[in-house]
């Protein structure tokens, strides 16, 4: 079943995330998708997340095409103009890609290139309505393609933002992704259930399908970075405190992406599970919700 | 006006290294208005310049001069004409555009840049400059409460917030508020939040260099001509 089938059908739909690395070594990460490949719909692979320069999207989606995972190919709008936009999709739709997360991206600064120059020509959202010109069968200046794509677009939404007016913009933006064409959302990483409930019950009446964000938390050092460096994540004290008291931190983030999941069940319409290296973390989480 | 910061002293000298008789040349525009390159400044220069190359041994002689906007022909002219004959290099304490005003005036006379251009602003406060315009030739001030995202966003977005910032600040620097946040607080104390939900076109970028034809004036100047 396609991440779009998926979708349509209602049920509750799993997915993950995978990021290529520094070089041409794709053995392990392949690897890492293997693992989970038969217990999501679909993958996500990240597009230089945090501003690192690595091997691109496109190619690892292609790979995961070839071992009938279905890829959510993330692209931002930090490096490409219009132009490399535009033809990039074109080229990811013949490679067997059908589902594009659109990203405003990291700015350069915060990677190991922060001397490059920022591109940034179109934001998440009008690289949305670009998708959708290219799913119509013209590119952004109008002209008509020969052969065209059908992309299922989908964005991203933080539901963290951590004052009223961050979180107004939020959703502000999130209607207009949504106008723009986003089918699905998947969301930052959530750690306190009854702020999601809150957003979820904010953006009630939208029509699009919400991906809880889950990222599987490996250690203190980790969450207290993210709550220090990481726009919209938090990480509620008594949670670090759970991780810091056990024994074998890997149950123990288990158990606490288990709670998530399940909590999330009655919220929106499926999980984005983001491993970070921990994919063999994810048949055992889904298991025990029953996924 | 244009914020422009003086160039390290060591990389002043070494351009003028080979110079035995320079004409520093302020300009009593934006660059007099940012203490960078007004009066005081081209007293300071030529003095630093003139004390190193003492020191070096290879005394040298200044001129110091200010044209009242160095990116204006007729204000250039008159002041190099007028001290022609005194000067083998001149270092100009403008603005970039101000450098090549002269540069072209004089396309024989080599000229050198003593500061580093750095954007359109205003002072924040004595000492603290921000960037305010980056003149992208489409302005759309009046439906931003006032606030620019082109140039105040870092990512110059256009559809609002990206949501990288943290307690208001920009992902890029601490010291940096969100533009959007901003708007979104000027926009509420106006009552026109709704501007929020627009989707505006994908900007056009100029082609650069751009030039601005103004036909009227041009008009009026070939009739006096006549």
């Amino acid at each position: 079943m396609s991440l779009r089938q998926a979708l349509e059908s209602g049920k509750f739909v799993v997915t993950a995330e995978v990021a290529p690395g520094k070089g041409t070594d794709v053995e392990h990460i392949l690897k890492d998708a293997d693992i989970i490949k038969d217990r999501v719909d679909a993958i996500n692979v990240t597009d230089l997340q945090s501003s690192v320069m690595r091997l691109g999207s496109m190619a690892f989606c292609h790979f995961l095409t070839e071992m009938d995972i279905d890829p959510v190919f993330q692209v931002t709008c930090r490096d490409r103009n219009r132009l490399a936009l535009q033809s990039d999709l074109l080229s990811a739709w013949v490679l067997g890609i059908r589902n594009v997360l659109a990203l405003t991206g990291d700015h350069p600064v915060l990677g190991d290139h922060p001397e490059a120059k920022p591109v940034f020509e179109l934001d998440s959202v009008s690289l949305l309505d670009c998708i959708g010109k290219l799913n119509s069968g013209v590119d952004m200046a109008g002209n008509e393609l020969k052969g065209s794509p059908d992309f299922l677009p989908g964005a991203v939404v933080n539901p963290g933002a951590d004052n009223e007016a961050a979180m107004d913009l939020q959703i502000m933006k999130m209607e207009k992704k949504i106008e723009a064409g986003a089918r699905f959302f998947q969301t930052q990483g959530v750690y306190d259930l009854d702020a999601f409930e809150k957003f979820m019950k904010r953006v009630e009446g939208l029509d699009t399908k919400v991906l809880g964000g889950i990222i599987l938390l490996k250690s203190v050092g980790m969450a207290r970075y993210m709550n220090k460096n990481v726009a919209g994540v938090f990480v509620p004290e008594p949670l670090i405190q759970e991780l810091k008291a056990s024994e074998d931190k890997a149950q123990a983030s288990v158990n606490m992406a288990v709670r998530l999941v399940k909590g999330m069940k009655d919220l929106c319409d499926g999980v984005h599970i983001m491993a970070l290296g921990w994919e063999s973390k994810i048949p055992p989480i889904l298991d025990e919700v029953g996924l | 006006m244009i914020v422009a910061e003086r160039k390290p002293m060591e990389e002043i000298l070494a351009m003028t290294a080979d110079f035995q008789r320079i004409l520093v040349l302020g300009c009593g525009g934006c660059t007099t208005v940012c203490f960078s390159g007004g009066a005081r400044e081209v007293e300071t220069l030529s003095t630093l310049i003139r004390m190193d190359r003492k020191q070096r041994g290879k005394p040298v002689g200044t001129v110091e001069a200010l044209t009242e906007l160095q990116c204006e022909p007729h204000s250039v002219t008159p002041v190099l004409e007028k001290l022609k004959g005194q000067y083998d290099v001149v270092l100009s304490m403008a603005c970039g555009a101000g450098v090549q005003t002269v540069a072209k005036l004089f396309p024989d006379q080599r000229v050198f840049p003593a500061l580093n251009t750095n954007f359109t602003g205003m002072a924040e406060e004595h000492g603290v400059w921000k960037e305010l315009c980056l003149a992208c030739g489409d302005c759309i001030l009046d439906r931003t409460g006032g606030i620019c995202p082109v140039t105040r966003c870092a990512k110059g977005l256009l559809n609002g917030a990206c949501g990288g910032a943290s307690e208001g600040k920009c992902e890029v620097s601490k010291d940096l508020p969100c533009a959007w946040q901003e708007i979104y607080h000027a926009l509420k104390r106006l009552n026109l939040l709704s501007y929020l939900k627009e989707r505006p076109k994908v900007k056009a970028w100029p082609i650069h260099p751009s030039r601005v034809v103004r036909e009227d004036l041009r008009q009026v100047a070939a009739t006096e001509v006549d």
